[in-house]
């Protein structure tokens, strides 16, 4: 395995609310290598956005309460000052966002905002030379007539396009990783199935890292290598993508698993569902906090488990499940 | 058009309205252009949007006829003018029968209690300084079908039927997650009866765990209550497990229409392939499979 670039060790993630320490994050370790993909799974609620925005220093604030330890290329990023955090955002750590519409400043074109965002970091470049890297970057996320649309506001671009333009922004400088925060989830099927295209070429070509971020284990299944599954602020599991989908280890990712709807299978009768709802973070029950949800549980199951190993043969894996191994495999059935 | 049979007062059991496989919902060559109008003194109209372009389809009692499209297919708007929400540029809805293209809002209110709607978000849909049981009850009260005693007795069969406790019934929307949320808007859909249940993208706005649990309640009401639905949805997976026949819109057309399986199985028009070649397969080996047939571009 090569080496890491990103690092995360036990990070965890609370505010203060007036209801309590809302522990949003309780516990995340991952390491991301150059050229992967990692996935980050999970529901609202679960976790896996305020996990990338801390790494980056977005969550800073005095309500905030951070511990644990992330680093980039040996770089500490959660105490860095304010200056260091910058110039790893952007420039070495890129993000893209869900809604490209709030992403850009509606009343700037998306030349002059791609450019922008290059000489602040590179003061040398003049404004000609970042306008012409623009272009480039936008012909690169495959917009056609770049040259044209360099000068287009952003409400003139359609939804796809627009998340185009977003990634072309975030690589305006280059990045070794990109975070992508639910990237596809406001677009059209047939639109997402481009941007995920997208995403797997730049990896490939650019060898550019990438942490996806999402919901939709189909958009997992078609980018990712490795996959964190989180509930209710902790990972759950761990695994290889196929580790993940063909030997799932905790319930609640057979419950999602099981709960899709897929369209190279008979349809059955009923959907299989996962009861409940997840557990407020203010309210968390004691002990594994599926439990409440769960068809499986045991008296063990007051208990926290632990995120470990829990199989001889695939040393990788984690998950926090009390559940014997073998009879998982048999109750999964 | 023939009489409801007898509905057992403050009873949810609305089984007399089945009559399944005989035409409940017939919309014939539909159109919704949107005029785009320019000029300094006086509009003049330089353009059309044509949101809905001429759509045809009908509706059996007690099926559910799926609406797949992207956004911009017009889907949304096709519903708001079934239900006349939207005045259509031209064309029949009939329901039951009836000719109801074109009425007024007061002679579409005793309609309303019969076509009920489902939207997707169920944080917009709700009056957030209402109690649920008020949401709930509205349309009985303001329908004069129940009041008092009998409204509240009634409110509560409904939290109950759809999966929501009594104890619900004095909160507001915002103590409830978007499941939960859901759930009230169904059983406000539901509160009158309704015949027909047009639900537009009642799951695309829900947390994956909760999916299948509004599915399974409104596949269960339809058992129970023997609803019809027009269910209006993106995401043709979700549409394929709960539909009969699946209509597929494009541009303000149906380009393809045909039972479930047979259209995501055998899908005939060029715009319904693609569709379905575009939504993710949720499993590796297979995803590996088609990018490999596909090849990337």
């Amino acid at each position: 395995m090569s080496e890491a670039l990103l690092s995360v060790r036990d990070l965890r993630v609370g505010f203060v609310t007036e209801g309590g320490l809302l522990q949003a994050v309780d516990g995340i370790s991952f390491d991301l290598a150059a050229g992967e993909v990692l996935a980050i799974v999970g529901e609202s609620g679960s976790g896996k956005s305020v996990t990338a925005q801390t790494m980056l220093g977005l969550t800073r604030s005095t309500n905030a309460r951070i511990e644990g330890w992330a680093s980039y290329r040996g770089t500490e990023l959660l105490e860095a000052d304010d200056a260091a955090i910058r110039d790893i955002r952007g420039e070495r750590i890129a993000m893209v966002f869900q809604d490209p519409m709030t992403s850009f400043n509606p009343v700037y074109r998306i030349g002059a905002q791609i450019g922008e965002a290059i000489r602040a970091h590179r003061r040398d470049v003049s404004k000609d030379e970042a306008r012409e890297r623009a272009v480039e970057l936008l012909d690169a996320v495959g917009i056609p007539g770049a040259e044209r649309r360099v000068d287009s506001y952003p409400h003139e671009l359609s939804g796809g396009m627009r998340q185009r333009a977003m990634i072309a922004m975030a690589l305006a400088l280059d990045p070794e990783v990109l975070i992508a925060d639910e990237p596809t989830t406001a677009l059209d099927v047939t639109v997402q199935a481009q941007i995920l295209r997208l995403l797997e070429r730049l990896n490939r070509e650019r060898g550019l890292a990438t942490i996806l971020i999402t919901h939709d284990l189909g958009v997992v299944a078609e980018t990712a290598d490795r996959v964190l599954v989180m509930y209710a602020g902790r990972v759950v599991e761990q695994g290889t993508l196929d580790e993940i989908f063909y030997d799932p280890q905790h319930p609640y990712t057979w419950g999602l698993l099981g709960s899709l709807t897929r369209l190279d299978r008979e349809r059955p009768e009923r959907l299989p569902q996962i009861e409940g709802t997840p557990p407020s973070l203010l309210d968390l029950p004691p002990g594994c906090s599926f439990r409440p949800r769960c068809p499986h549980e045991f008296e063990k199951c007051s208990e926290l488990p632990g995120l470990e190993a829990r199989l001889p043969e695939a040393p990788g894996r984690r998950d926090r499940c009390w559940l014997d191994p073998a009879d998982k495999r048999e109750r999964r059935q | 058009m023939t009489a409801d049979g007898p509905i057992s007062k403050g009873s949810l059991d609305v089984s007399a309205h089945r009559r399944d496989g005989e035409v409940l919902l017939e919309v014939h060559d539909l159109v919704k252009h949107f005029p785009v109008k320019r000029g300094l003194l006086f509009d003049r109209e330089v353009d059309r949007i044509r949101a809905v372009d001429g759509v045809s389809f009908t509706v059996n009692r007690g099926e559910t006829l799926g609406l797949v499209g992207e956004s911009g297919s017009g889907k949304s708007t096709l519903c708001r003018a079934v239900l006349q929400l939207t005045r259509p540029t031209s064309g029949s809805v009939r329901f039951e029968g009836r000719e109801i293209a074109g009425l007024s809002r007061r002679a579409m209110r005793p309609l309303r209690r019969q076509l009920q709607m489902i939207f997707q978000d169920p944080y917009a849909s709700l009056n957030p300084r209402k109690r649920i049981g008020q949401i709930v009850g509205d349309p009985l009260r303001l329908q004069g079908v129940a009041s008092g005693g009998e409204l509240r007795r009634q409110v509560r069969e409904l939290l109950d039927r759809v999966g929501l406790s009594p104890e619900h019934h004095d909160r507001f929307p915002h103590e409830f997650s978007g499941g939960q949320r859901q759930r009230i808007g169904i059983a406000r859909a539901l509160a009158l009866r309704p015949k027909l249940i047009l639900a537009d993208e009642p799951v695309s706005a829900l947390d994956v765990s909760i999916r299948a649990q509004i599915v399974n309640l409104l596949d269960d009401l339809q058992d129970e209550l023997g609803l019809t639905y027009v269910f209006v949805a993106h995401d043709i997976g979700v549409v394929r497990h709960v539909a009969d026949r699946i209509a597929v819109m494009h541009e303000g057309r149906i380009v393809e229409e045909g039972p479930a399986d047979r259209v995501c199985e055998q899908p005939r028009d060029a715009y319904t392939k693609t569709l379905l070649a575009a939504v993710p397969i949720p499993d590796p080996r297979e995803a590996r499979a088609r990018r490999q047939t596909v090849g990337s571009d």
